[in-house]
């Protein structure tokens, strides 16, 4: 586990965040833990960029898992990653998703345009060519 | 009746919002909210923070931002203000999927609508916007959480 803290803090400040990372082959796998917002989605957001111009990246999939808030500015960096993905014949894929997050997610809409799986073994498994569901 | 009251001003940087949102919490936990409510507060507070400092500041960093937070008998009202730039068409702006920002999925408004009972909008071009909005307290007999 190739496992970097790219930003950390306490959580009791407001707005903690950090990552794990995990690349195999052309796949990205970022498990994001604590809060998703206007500070710290340009993060997530450098973090998927760098990695899909200096590696090749074409396939993201973020466990939200301990994900602990998100609001648009999440959603946005999430939806322009899947945009971006999506020019380059790639896909974002989204797992483990917390019941409070998924009912933001789902008024959003990204469900109808993402990909989401139950972990990270059932996206990865996921072969299915083209835009997601 | 006016049961309480809290009013905090703040500089429109990012780390600021996590404050915003966990001292709406806090007031939602203090008034012994649903878990599922206090969330959508966060999410709220965190739209109307976040559009003051990204569009109504433009991401100018030395602007002050105020939340007030007034809980009455049967309603919590949440009011955000900026001094910024104002919002030229506020009915556009309230639009699902407007953004000046193709990175930005426009849904901040829609949130707010979504999650709370009231929402204005009072906007002045270079004089900036007032948001506030109200949830209704009183959901004993209330319909099922939405």
């Amino acid at each position: 586990m190739d496992a970097v803290e790219l930003y950390s803090e306490q959580p009791m400040k407001g707005g903690f965040f950090r990552m794990e990372k995990k690349i195999e082959r052309q796949t990205l796998i970022l498990r994001l833990d604590g809060d998703l917002d206007m500070k710290t989605a340009g993060t997530l957001r450098q973090a998927i960029d760098h990695e899909i111009e200096r590696r090749g990246i074409r396939i993201v999939v973020l466990n939200m898992e301990k994900v602990k808030f998100i609001d648009s500015s999440g959603l946005g960096v999430i939806l322009g990653r899947y945009k971006k993905l999506l020019s380059l014949g790639g896909k974002v894929k989204i797992s483990n998703v917390p019941p409070h997050i998924y009912k933001i997610m789902e008024l959003s809409g990204l469900p109808r345009i993402i990909r989401f799986f139950s972990d990270e073994t059932a996206a990865q498994a996921d072969n299915e060519e083209g835009r997601g569901a | 009746m006016k049961v309480n009251q809290l009013v905090l001003t703040f500089s429109s940087v990012a780390e600021n919002v996590g404050i915003a949102r966990m001292l709406v919490a806090s007031v939602g936990a203090q008034l012994d909210l649903p878990l599922n409510d206090i969330e959508e507060l966060k999410v709220t507070v965190s739209e109307a923070v976040s559009n003051a400092i990204i569009h109504g500041y433009r991401g100018e960093s030395g602007r002050l931002v105020l939340l007030e937070l007034e809980i009455n008998k049967e309603t919590l009202k949440i009011t955000v203000s900026d001094e910024g730039c104002g919002i030229p068409d506020v009915e556009q702006a309230m639009q699902p999927a407007f953004s000046t920002d193709p990175e930005r999925m426009g849904l901040g408004f829609v949130f707010m609508q979504s999650f709370m009972d009231e929402l204005e909008v009072d906007s002045t071009v270079n004089q900036g916007t007032t948001v506030t909005m109200v949830k209704y307290l009183d959901r004993s007999t209330a319909s099922p959480s939405h």
